[in-house]
């Protein structure tokens, strides 16, 4: 299939090593346990590979054929056709980390790019070439801090009202560092409480105080005065941010934030069960040494001609070995590059426009479903992206009653959100409208009766 | 002419893309919330394409030729994996949907995990990870966990052979650990002399890459993981060179008690200019509970009529969760597709071939090169790139002259182990031909290096750009076109 040799032509390559066999290019693996058996499936050709995986395609809802209210941090958005068309080169994805500059430097721009539109989203100085994504760029950030401080600030505070996962990412991701702290604000009976409370838990010993915007439950603070204040005690603080909502919102940058982290994956990569996404940290330029995560800079050749390089890689792992701060390798390269062609492609009015959509999305279903007998919004304007909604009946009813009439309804927040029984979190793009929120209402206003 | 960027070709006023107009009543962002200008490009569809596209032209993949990246398995990445990861029922599928909407991705999900088990010979397995770094950094705190577990609080030392691969180092200390190198041997294994005299109760284990990144089997394997285990530490493979071993041993059965995969490596999922990869991570039995949560199991026997209820489930002293949802969906299909297409024969096939391969070129290159450790080699090989009568000629001459010759470079200056290293890994899915052409240009360029050292000081020639200045770069330090926000 994929390997060329034809029998004679490896025979040839054995005879000119003066070997007889093939097995005998192993004779260093222990006996004992050389060539097991492999209890798999014949392999097949590629028309039954594909009809076999088409199978299990074929087994799932997809949003193809389901309008989808879900969200919680990964975003159902139209994706222009023009994205995959440039992630489908060849010259793209089947390359690797640009070590080699001068044979690279498609990769190597298009990282500077997206550093570029990153920097300009956030109005933060810096941004590196990606992480995993949002949940990894927060733990590494949390990492970063406590580099910056050079460990003497022990405490990392986290508002309630960040993403559940990235919480329990970043409690994994801190584990093997003794001697880190974690809080997090508010009380598990309060979980709609004002993020910006956080301000009492600020001390001398916080290293870095980490809010999300908009919040986990959608909505939008400003968030200047706790960064002020933060600032004010010497701690650093870092906005886990939505791309699509800084369309709109007013940035991390203006309000003072020191690192912006966040989910890549609404800027054109698909929903794809939960992954590959593309996580993006951004940062104030003095943090630039402790960024963790692969630099595309700008510099020349021998004949003055522009070109980019990976840069400052003294901080990496293959140079620093045990002393990194992270030990990150890869980065989300052609992830990196969907965003880089969907926000080139969008640029200014098209960010607006798909930002825009989604807030007046989001406002009119909340008033809807505000005017239905038993429905309860939790969440107070201005929102972004989604609303908490308090319904009479269980989510579960509710949702399997929705999935009958071709709808993936809400994220039911009580298990991990105790005080938020019967709530479910809605999302809303552009991809719904006017028509699909109308019908939304209707089945729920039924299901409550029905 | 260097090709201009993104926000050079911008005009302002210019669109790209055209959303409709919202047809529901406007509802107003109070001013105090409203970011300033947006300052990004404006430019057509047209534009962008031309744009990205000639940027494509200005890169070298495995599409366009021989890319005997050592240790990182350059090998071609079928074109039926692309298409399938793209069927909407996988691309289009929300993390968050109940279950039982998404039986085909668990399905999936699980037979895979089941693969690659059976592959590797252990007993659980996760597929979160999503790099063969996070799958390292899983293992490491994997090791931390078993021995918290056990109330073995003394084992502080990971204990790092000096050809491991820097991501070694780095995750050992990440996890909480301190970092012991362990030298190696006259051939190339690890110093068995010297591990006895390290390895002590307060070891939690050893990070081990075998084949090691010199391309060489571990010729005391057995020893080096009794020894370990004889101290109470656990063993962790590095499966970044897997590809060697398919249908040839299974690490489980040896007495590894960790592995991670790199599926973008050994099962032909594409490097993307840097990602995403995939590092599942495979354990023994005494290690099945502490994986990163959440797994995929059956929650729900099935019967003869009924398909069995694939769902999630936390194990019961797992180390928490890696990253958001299930690991990189996405490149879980690759790697599904390919295993599918080969079965037991197909895979073994693989890793012979990928041998056979780099014993080859290393036969063919003779006495062009100094290969130190005179052995048969697994699927790759360390060549020096300098040579005593060829002053002043080092590795990084050697690799930029290759571009020359249309040939992307091997790795250089790794391993640490040897001087001016090129490590050279040509992959099974290279033919013949192509490798007694790339053995051709090997040696030329060992001659040129005796007779024009010029032509390789000065290289490459031939390619889009001259190398660049790298001190510059990181003196004046330009991240991007940075535009500064309005007051």
């Amino acid at each position: 299939m994929f390997t060329p040799h034809t029998d004679a032509e490896r025979k040839e390559m054995l005879t000119a090593l003066g070997l007889k066999s093939i097995e005998e290019l192993f004779s260093d693996v222990p006996g004992k346990f050389r060539f097991p058996a492999l209890n798999l499936p014949a392999g097949m050709s590629e028309m039954f590979a594909q009809n076999y995986v088409e199978g299990f395609a074929g087994a799932n809802a997809s949003t193809k054929e389901f309008v989808c209210f879900l969200g919680a941090g990964v975003y159902d958005h139209y994706i222009p056709a023009a994205v995959d068309s440039i992630l489908r080169r060849g010259e793209f994805f089947t390359a690797y980390t640009p070590y080699q500059p001068e044979i690279s430097q498609g990769t190597l721009q298009s990282i500077f790019e997206f550093q570029s539109l990153i920097c300009n989203l956030t109005s933060l100085e810096v941004s590196n070439a990606s992480h995993y994504d949002g949940a990894t760029a927060a733990a590494e950030a949390c990492l970063m801090a406590y580099a910056h401080f050079r460990e003497k600030r022990k405490r990392i505070l986290l508002s309630h009202a960040i993403h559940p996962q990235y919480r329990e990412v970043i409690n994994t991701y801190l584990s093997g560092a003794r001697d880190i702290e974690i809080i997090t604000s508010g009380k598990n009976e309060e979980s709609l409480s004002d993020p910006r409370e956080i301000n009492n838990l600020i001390d001398e010993d916080t290293a870095l105080v980490m809010v999300q915007y908009p919040d986990f439950f959608g909505r939008v603070f400003d968030l200047s005065d706790l960064i002020n204040e933060a600032h004010q005690k010497g701690a650093l603080v870092c906005m886990i941010v939505n791309p699509i909502a800084l369309g709109l919102l007013k940035t991390p940058g203006q309000m003072g934030a020191d690192i912006a982290v966040g989910e890549g994956q609404p800027l054109g990569i698909p929903l794809s069960f939960g992954g590959p996404y593309l996580g993006f940290i951004a940062a104030r330029k003095d943090l630039v040494r402790k960024l963790s995560g692969r630099l595309v800079g700008e510099t020349v050749d021998g004949n003055g001609k522009r070109g980019y390089v990976l840069t400052l890689t003294a901080r990496e792992q293959h140079i620093r070995r045990e002393k990194a701060t992270s030990n990150i390798c890869s980065n989300q390269g052609l992830m990196a590059l969907a965003a880089t062609v969907y926000m080139s492609l969008l640029g200014k009015s098209g960010m607006q426009q798909v930002s825009n959509l989604c807030y007046q999305n989001a406002h009119y279903a909340a008033q809807k479903i505000s005017e239905l007998d038993g429905f309860k919004i939790l969440t107070s304007e201005p929102f972004f992206h989604e609303i908490v909604v308090q319904c009479p009946i269980s989510i579960d009813h509710l949702n399997h009653h929705l999935l009958e009439e071709g709808i993936l309804g809400g994220y039911a927040l009580e298990h991990e959100f105790p005080d938020l029984k019967d709530c479910m979190l809605l999302a809303f793009t552009e991809k719904t409208n006017k028509e699909i929120i109308d019908v939304l209402c209707e089945i729920m206003k039924e299901s409550n009766h029905g | 002419m260097a090709e201009p960027t993104i926000y050079e070709i911008s005009s302002p006023g210019r669109t790209g893309f055209q959303f409709h107009q919202p047809d529901v009543p406007v509802a107003q962002l109070p001013a105090e919330l409203k970011r300033n200008d947006l300052p990004f490009p404006e430019v057509s569809e047209v534009d962008v394409i031309r744009h990205f596209t000639r940027l494509s032209q200005l890169n070298y993949g495995i599409d366009l030729g021989f890319y005997p990246l050592g240790s990182c398995t350059m090998k071609y990445n079928p074109r039926i994996n692309e298409e399938m990861a793209r069927l909407s029922g996988f691309a289009m599928a929300h993390p968050l949907q109940p279950i039982e909407t998404v039986q085909g991705n668990l399905a999936l999900i699980y037979q895979l995990q089941e693969w690659l088990k059976e592959i590797s010979g252990f007993s659980g397995i996760t597929l979160q990870p999503a790099a063969g770094a996070q799958g390292e950094f899983v293992g490491g705190l994997i090791m931390r966990a078993y021995h918290l577990s056990r109330n073995d609080l003394k084992r502080t030392k990971i204990l790092v052979p000096d050809s491991a691969h820097g991501t070694n180092p780095a995750t050992s200390s990440m996890s909480g650990f301190e970092v012991v190198n362990i030298p190696s041997d006259s051939r190339g294994n690890i110093d068995l002399e010297k591990l006895k005299e390290i390895c002590d109760d307060c070891v939690a284990g050893l990070m081990l890459t075998n084949p090691n990144t010199l391309g060489l089997f571990e010729e005391h394997l057995q020893e080096v993981i009794a020894i370990i285990h004889e101290k109470g530490g656990l063993v962790y493979g590095d499966g970044a060179n897997f590809n060697a071993l398919l249908g040839i041993i299974k690490p489980g059965e040896v007495g590894f008690d960790i592995m991670h995969f790199n599926l973008h490596k050994t099962f032909s999922t594409p490097h993307g200019g840097g990602g995403p990869g995939s590092g599942p991570v495979a354990v023994a039995a005494h290690l099945v509970d502490f994986l990163p949560a959440p797994v995929v199991g059956i929650v729900e026997e099935g019967d003869d009529e009924t398909p069995p209820l694939y769902g999630f489930i936390t194990p019961s002293k797992s180390i928490g969760r890696m990253k958001s949802f299930y690991g990189h969906f996405g490149v879980l299909v690759r790697a599904f597709t390919y295993i599918a297409m080969h079965g037991a024969n197909g895979l073994r096939n693989i890793s012979e071939n990928a041998v056979l391969n780099a014993n080859y070129l290393k036969k063919l290159l003779g006495n062009a090169y100094t290969v130190p450790y005179d052995r048969a080699c697994m699927h790759e090989f360390v060549a020096e790139g300098f040579w005593d009568d060829a002053p002043g000629i080092h590795a990084l001459d050697v690799a930029k002259r290759m571009m020359d010759y249309g040939i992307h470079p091997p790795t250089n200056y790794f391993p640490l182990i040897v001087k001016e290293a090129l490590m050279i890994e040509p992959t099974e899915t290279e033919s013949k031909q192509e490798i007694e052409h790339f053995a051709e240009i090997m040696k030329t360029i060992a001659h040129e290096a005796h007779t024009e050292p010029e032509l390789l000081h000065t290289a490459p020639h031939h390619t889009p750009i001259g190398r660049l200045d790298e001190v510059k770069a990181a003196k004046d330090l330009v991240l991007c076109c940075w535009i500064p926000p309005e007051e």
